[in-house]
């Protein structure tokens, strides 16, 4: 996904001379074409999140649409502060980029997890939060940040996630939930790169004769409340699954649903602050957060025979 | 119009009895850090920034960002004294839905920047003057901060980055009034020896009377070298101006009683009679 950001935003910037992007000492061996091409719109500010944002939005007033780039916690978290008050209050065109969404990173430990990310930016005010599924979305994504600039936290995944969309052109609107395939049993909603478990989970699914769909929520805000009402009328249970803790998909999905009287089951996959002491490579650590495409599968089988035992 | 020195103190003065009389009328108002800083914004204002109701949203303007943002009963008070709004506006000081609240808000003319958190102002400003080296504007640059502010971390990430970028188109003054909410800053987390620290980080510092209009001028003029960012450590008096309040750090937040508003105005009327006799 870091690839495709990266190839999109350096093509926009040929046309768009008012991009601009700050990296935190990170993204070398990703960042360098933008930086060659455009070397008086680039910046490394050094280790210094707080101010490489407060940075970003005073250029951001003087007319530039500025990229924050950094991995895991570092872009939002230890920098909350002046993404709140120096761009969302301001209203200013920041875009905060953080690579390594969820547990990306996760032989470095939880020092290099984004598993809050979600939670902290999604209240903010006039932002966008978008966390593409694949490198498809994440190219659109680009796109439309640079069309129409504003606050915003794109959340990316990292290298190597595979194409889950057929093609981009595909993608009508990345603004609404993307029904990779109907499920009138069970739909999984996926935010991010764990979209590729959701998919490998659903084909589990259907193997076993059950009416399995997927999608992808790339936009957290806006929500696309109408695309989730549209499917809570399709289908028996409904799944979120996400690479993060309370306070993301599932919370939008929960309030959606309760706020509309709406009475589908609805479960959900995330993190647990219980397992965050656990080490291990990104594959490992999903299995231990129940959230490879084996426990996903096997936790809708559950939620399914719960729903035939009670009715 | 050009002042003479003689006549911004005569400005100070006044301009520091509507700062009192504002937090008295809205019942709430940083007043301690309002009037020591008063002088470094009545320079700024009338002498220094190429800023005015006029100019205010071309890209050409100077930028003043006031970091230590609880001091706004200042900013408030020199900005309609430079006629960016009525000071009547200012009946509606603090109260529900008026746009003249507890710190700078962009919905006020002539604000540059909403502040309030403290450590916010230096890493904006460096991004603005960053900009305006990139685009190659002739703009300048200004943040106040207070010494107690000084405490925030953001504060030494762009006091670094200020440097290595050669923004001597950037100039940062610090309210040096020694007092934050609890007490004297050297005893919370003393915060100097400021010199030696901001040469230390690369910046062509100054240190001045904060209430000396001349020394201010020199000072916050031109930038203090080429290719560095300035620093002018303005040392001044928390609550100046008003006898009781001087260096007393329960008035760092604090509205007088009847009594106390009496005499504070009894006091900045004898001082201006003081000072009209004096240039006269």
């Amino acid at each position: 996904m870091r690839q495709a950001f990266i190839e999109e935003l350096t093509l926009l910037a040929e046309t768009n001379l008012n991009l601009f992007l700050i990296v935190g000492d990170l993204g070398y061996s990703v960042v360098e074409p933008f930086a060659e091409r455009f070397p008086d719109r680039f910046l490394n500010a050094g280790v210094a999140e707080q101010n490489m944002t407060g940075l970003a939005a005073g250029l951001a007033s003087c007319g530039f649409h500025v990229f924050t780039y950094s991995i895991a916690n570092f872009p939002t978290l230890r920098c909350l502060e002046q993404i709140r008050n120096d761009v969302c209050y301001h209203n200013l065109p920041v875009t905060v980029v953080s690579v390594g969404g969820g547990m990306a990173y996760g032989n470095l430990g939880y020092s290099h997890h984004a598993t809050e990310d979600l939670a902290v930016t999604l209240p903010l005010p006039n932002i966008r939060v978008i966390a593409p599924g694949d490198p498809f979305e994440t190219r659109l994504a680009t796109r439309e940040l640079c069309k129409k600039p504003g606050p915003s936290y794109l959340r990316l995944g990292k290298a190597r996630e595979p194409t889950i969309h057929a093609a981009i052109d595909g993608i009508k609107d990345l603004r609404t939930l993307q029904i990779l395939q109907e499920g009138s049993d069970v739909m999984l909603v996926s935010t991010g790169g764990i979209l590729e478990q959701v998919k490998a989970a659903a084909e589990r699914l259907t193997q076993s004769g059950i009416c399995a769909g997927y999608s992808s929520s790339p936009y957290l805000k806006p929500f696309d409340e109408a695309g989730l009402l549209s499917i809570a009328l399709k289908t028996k249970i409904i799944i979120s699954v996400e690479e993060h803790g309370v306070g993301g998909l599932s919370s939008l999905i929960s309030e959606t649903l309760h706020r509309n009287n709406m009475n589908t089951l609805f479960r959900c996959l995330k993190t647990q602050t219980e397992n965050y002491k656990f080490v291990g490579s990104q594959k490992h650590l999903r299995a231990k957060h129940g959230l490879d495409e084996e426990h996903i599968s096997s936790f809708a089988m559950t939620c399914l025979a719960d729903l035939a035992d009670a009715t | 119009m050009n002042y003479t020195d003689g006549q911004l103190e005569q400005k100070s003065l006044k301009l520091r009895r509507s700062v009192v009389k504002w937090i008295k009328h809205a019942g709430a108002g940083h007043t301690g850090g309002s009037l020591s800083c008063i002088d470094i914004l009545n320079v700024l204002y009338n002498r220094i920034l190429n800023v005015s109701p006029e100019n205010f949203t071309s890209p050409d303007r100077d930028r003043y960002v006031q970091s230590k943002g609880h001091a706004v009963e200042a900013l408030f008070v020199v900005l309609a004294d430079a006629g960016f709004f009525d000071e009547s506006d200012l009946e509606t000081l603090c109260c529900y839905q008026s746009h003249y609240v507890g710190h700078p808000t962009r919905k006020v003319n002539g604000v540059e920047q909403n502040t309030g958190g403290l450590g916010h102002g230096l890493p904006i400003c460096v991004g603005t003057a960053l900009a305006g080296k990139m685009d190659a504007k002739d703009y300048r640059v200004y943040t106040l901060l207070g010494d107690g502010e000084l405490a925030e971390g953001s504060n030494w990430e762009a006091a670094m980055s200020a440097a290595h970028y050669k923004l001597d188109n950037l100039t940062a003054v610090i309210d040096c009034n020694t007092l934050q909410i609890a007490g004297r800053t050297a005893d919370v987390m003393n915060s100097e020896p400021l010199v030696e620290k901001w040469e230390a980080f690369g910046w062509a510092v100054r240190r001045i009377d904060g209430h000396d209009i001349a020394a201010l001028t020199e000072a916050l003029r031109d930038p203090l070298e080429a290719g560095k960012p300035s620093m002018v450590i303005a040392d001044t008096v928390k609550g100046r101006g008003v006898s009781f309040m001087e260096d007393v750090g329960k008035w760092h937040h604090g509205v007088p009683n009847d009594e106390e508003f009496a005499k504070a105005m009894e006091g900045f009327d004898m001082q201006l009679a003081a000072k009209e006799g004096a240039l006269s």
